[in-house]
């Protein structure tokens, strides 16, 4: 039975050090939910005190309205897969599977059932005698995952499990990561420091820095909407710049970047603004600008192109001599040589607006 | 992770159960030694007399320079011979290398006390190397009883050691240090000073202080080759046993001012060899090289000469034992009678000796596994006393633990000496930290996160102990009882202070047939004590996978 789980102002203090101040957070029955963040940002210390390995200092979690802070983690019904796999190197595949049925009382013949079912779920059952120093990385990554959601846990948790896996398995076991949760339908926690694996697998995205969650949404808010510059630029690539906001005929809300471009930026909390003008930064991602060849935009001189078959990416400078990217599909346009002079044009629907001190998304309908 | 739960589980159970066997077997008697050394044995009252007596008399002060002189000697000459022949062998492609490195650590394991033994057969008065130098080449050999007898013994014995330190250091020194060395144009013995030496000085510490504390420690050789040249452990040996005017108090002060000193040499060589120390594992390690000419000649010389000489004894031993005897002198012609005479004469002591190496090893796998699963994954206040304890058996030399026990346990309300047990207490509590430092070292290796796994899956604490946690740990577990049998078997320094009639081990009797000089039988047991030690080696290889040995 898969359940939801919920932090009420969650504290997790080492000694006297604060590391996750006050988080609140819910996260759906049957969801994948990712915890994203750069080292050192408290989210694996947030699974493990959902695991159980890690003592709360403060506030409530619970699994469906039952405070768990002080259930031992075996008693928790949770399956976790750790970022080194943690595979009991003395036990075959199928022992490996076998041991929390074992813990569960499970009697001979189901158990054989049930790791036979899930052996094959995951895809190893032509292994299962296998001891695990004969296995692969991926292969092992598979037991452990095996492992883990044989025991019909109410979590899931996984612990950065494809770190330590080269690239492109890397890239074919998150599908079959998210293909097997979704089949079984267990709500999982997942952490992982690497955002585009995040977008790839996730339901929502909590991004965490500093112990404190920046913002909550699923892999295309965050993406296109992220809450602050934080979450901007630490999902995907993306260009900042200063600009300034002002007031434009009939209530509309006008961009000016650099010295001569300015454009129209529908949606934007006006409200929030005090003055008749104010300094503002904007986020462009790569993709968001258009060469506008004769039209209005930024000038700006190609100083690199680097050709990546389906797309082309281009180091502009600006005026001011800022440099930004810009990602073009390679099949739309002509190729754009260095020392060419361009015209970057924004989609004015895309751009995201910032304050001053880029703690604050000016769109509207920003999710946090 | 530093956030573990601390819960009050069966492990703190287990770390207070063997902390109390500690503080009973060990800090209680050492405890009672320090209470005895200031109480006048007679009067009961409050006295420094022993330790006045000690520092004010000449003769007691001469045994203290004896002790030094000697331990000083050996511990750099076994540096200066076992350094150059670690290095060469790292360096230099030697033919049977493999086989060196064996016979050497078959070398290492042995009694000092039959090196002791054997090279007064070869070197003694009427030794046949003597015998046949004054015969055919008419010279007169040096005398190797008194201090170059005690010399020659320690240093082929105790080198052993350090070539396996400096092995394995070297072993970890990367290549390419080398080459960046070479590439800077620091070359030859300047390389070797400038960057090898500092990089195996933490090494060579460690080591040395090894060789230091066995020296200081050892009992048999100067009793035995010494002939007169008193050290301390030959000191408190007298005081202790001997039948006449031997006196407790006495033999206590002294240990106490041994302790100390050993005490304070030890903490001497931590604090310098933590502030020397690199953490380095390589790559790409230094691979032997073929030399050639002269250089190929004589780095072959020296390390057979070595080996040679390190195994001498024991292979001359096993000779002897062969011998026929007539009486107490070798005759000529073959036989096993002094193998038939051993198992007729002392085969209670073979009994003994197997019997309370067997339980004690039994004790100490367990003991162990717990003691290495709790300093290692239960880190705490606890777990740092408890390994402060399991290191004080390193410095405490053997025979004062022999004298601590049993001016311990010879009166109400717990009464051992005399009976096995005391003797197995002993070897224990002295054994013990082979098996705790190679099980420890296991689990070193073993990431938390399997244990968590294995809690996360509904295991209880003691089930994934025994399911998961043991049976990754085993291997080592096995490897140091392995170490700790073998230095069981051949001990002398505690058996010799606590044995009695019933509880005489095999080296005991080694000793007292020597002394008897009825070298036959002695030959026979050393033979089988030799004979068992390869054996155990060869199993510990098995199941190690290693072919060295950390001590």
């Amino acid at each position: 039975m898969s359940v939801a789980i919920s932090f009420k102002n969650i504290v997790k203090k080492y000694g006297d050090t604060t590391v996750i101040p006050e988080l609140s957070l819910n996260i759906q029955k049957g969801e994948f939910f990712t915890l994203l963040g750069p080292s050192g940002c408290g989210k694996t210390t947030l699974l493990r005190m959902v695991a159980g390995f890690n003592s709360i200092e403060g506030g409530d979690l619970g699994f469906n309205d039952k405070v768990m802070n002080n259930v031992p983690p075996g008693k928790r019904n949770i399956g976790m897969v750790f970022q080194n796999y943690a595979i009991f190197p003395h036990l075959s595949v199928s022992e490996n599977v076998a041991f929390g049925l074992e813990n569960r009382k499970v009697g001979k013949e189901e158990r054989q059932r049930r790791v036979a079912e899930i052996l094959d779920t995951v895809q190893i059952e032509i292994y299962k005698n296998r001891m695990p120093k004969n296995l692969s990385g991926g292969q092992q990554q598979r037991v452990a995952l095996a492992r883990a959601i044989v025991i019909n846990p109410d979590v899931l948790l996984m612990d950065e499990p494809l770190s330590n896996l080269d690239a492109q398995l890397r890239v074919d076991m998150r599908n079959a990561i998210k293909r097997i949760q979704r089949e079984v339908g267990i709500t999982t926690v997942y952490v992982t420091h690497d955002q585009e694996e995040a977008m790839a697998v996730s339901d929502r995205i909590a991004v965490m820095k500093s112990g404190i969650i920046q913002q909550v949404g699923t892999p295309r808010d965050i993406y296109q909407r992220p809450a602050n510059l934080f979450v901007a630029t630490f999902i995907g690539r993306t260009n900042v710049m200063d600009a300034k906001l002002e007031r434009g005929a009939g209530g509309s809300m006008v961009l000016r970047v650099g010295n001569s471009y300015s454009l129209e930026v529908p949606g934007l909390q006006e409200e929030l603004l005090s003055a008749a003008t104010a300094e503002v930064k904007v986020s462009v991602r790569p993709e968001e600008f258009v060469l506008a060849g004769d039209g209005a935009g930024l000038p700006g001189t190609v100083v690199n192109n680097v050709f990546l078959g389906l797309n082309t990416h281009l180091v502009v400078a600006l005026e001011n001599g800022q440099e930004v990217e810009v990602i073009q599909q390679s099949a739309s346009t002509q190729a754009v040589e260095i020392g060419q002079q361009v015209t970057l044009a924004i989609l004015p629907e895309s751009v995201n607006v910032y304050d001053q001190s880029g703690e604050r998304n000016l769109n509207r309908g920003i999710r946090l | 992770m530093s956030g573990r739960m601390k819960r009050w589980d069966i492990w703190s159970l287990i770390t207070f159960v063997i902390f109390v066997g500690y503080l009973v077997f060990l800090a209680l008697p050492l405890f009672m030694l320090l209470i005895k050394s200031f109480f006048d044995s007679n009067t009961g009252d409050f006295s420094l007399a022993y330790f006045h007596k000690f520092f004010s008399k000449a003769y007691y002060m001469n045994a203290v320079w004896n002790s030094i002189k000697v331990t000083v000697s050996v511990t750099l000459l076994s540096i200066l011979v076992a350094g150059p022949l670690a290095y060469i062998m790292t360096i230099a492609r030697i033919k049977g290398s493999a086989a060196v490195r064996i016979l050497i650590l078959i070398s290492s394991m042995s009694a000092p006390f039959i090196g002791a033994y054997a090279w007064i057969l070869l070197l003694g008065r009427s030794g046949v190397i003597t015998a046949f130098m004054s015969r055919v080449f008419g010279f007169t050999m040096p005398d190797v009883y008194g201090f170059s007898g005690i010399l020659l013994v320690l240093t082929l014995q105790l080198s052993p050691l350090i070539f396996m330190y400096v092995s394995g250091a070297l072993k970890n020194v990367d290549n390419s240090l080398m080459e960046a060395a070479e590439s800077m144009n620091c070359t030859g013995l300047r390389k070797m000073w400038k960057i090898l030496v500092p990089l195996i000085t933490p090494t060579l510490l460690a080591g040395g202080l090894l060789v230091f504390m066995r020296a200081f420690a050892d009992f048999g050789t100067p009793m035995l080759i010494g002939e007169g040249y008193r050290t301390v452990p030959v000191l408190i040996f007298n005081e202790f046993i001997s039948e006449v005017g031997g006196d407790d108090g006495f033999a206590a002060a002294i240990s106490v001012i041994v302790v100390l000193f050993a005490v304070a040499v030890f903490l001497l060589q931590k604090y310098v060899a933590n502030r020397k120390s690199y953490s380095m594992s390589a790559l790409n390690p230094i691979e032997p090289k073929k030399l050639k000419g002269w250089a190929n000649l004589a780095a072959h010389a020296y390390v057979y000469l070595f080996t040679v000489l390190a195994l001498m004894p024991q292979v001359y031993v096993a000779y002897t034992s062969f011998l026929k005897t007539s009486g107490k002198i070798f005759v000529d012609g073959y036989s096993l009678d002094s193998y038939r005479a051993a198992f007729s004469k002392v085969g209670d002591a073979i009994y003994n000796t197997f019997m309370m190496a067997s339980i004690t090893i039994v004790i100490i796998t367990l003991a162990a596994v717990l003691i290495a699963y709790v300093t290692v994954k239960r880190k705490g206040a606890g777990a740092n006393v408890l390994d402060t304890f399991t290191m004080l058996p390193y410095i405490v030399p053997g025979s004062i633990l022999g004298i601590a026990l049993l001016v311990t346990f010879n009166k109400e309300p717990l009464v051992l000496s005399g009976t096995a047990v005391i003797l197995i207490v002993a070897f224990v509590i002295r054994r013990l930290p082979y098996t705790i430092r190679s099980s420890a070292a296991v689990l070193h290796q073993v990431n938390d996160s399997i244990e968590e796994a294995a809690i996360s899956l509904g295991a209880s604490t003691l089930r994934t102990f025994f399911k998961i946690t043991v049976p990754m740990m085993i291997s080592g577990v096995f490897a140091g009882a392995i170490i700790s049998w073998i230095s069981i078997i051949t001990e002398l320094s505690t058996s010799i202070i606590l044995y009695t009639g019933k509880t005489r081990t095999m080296t005991v009797a080694v000793y007292t047939e020597v002394v008897r000089g009825n070298y036959g039988v002695a030959a026979a047991l050393s033979t089988l004590l030799t004979v068992i030690t390869v054996l155990s080696l060869l199993l510990f290889f098995k199941l190690s996978g290693k072919k060295e040995v950390t001590m």
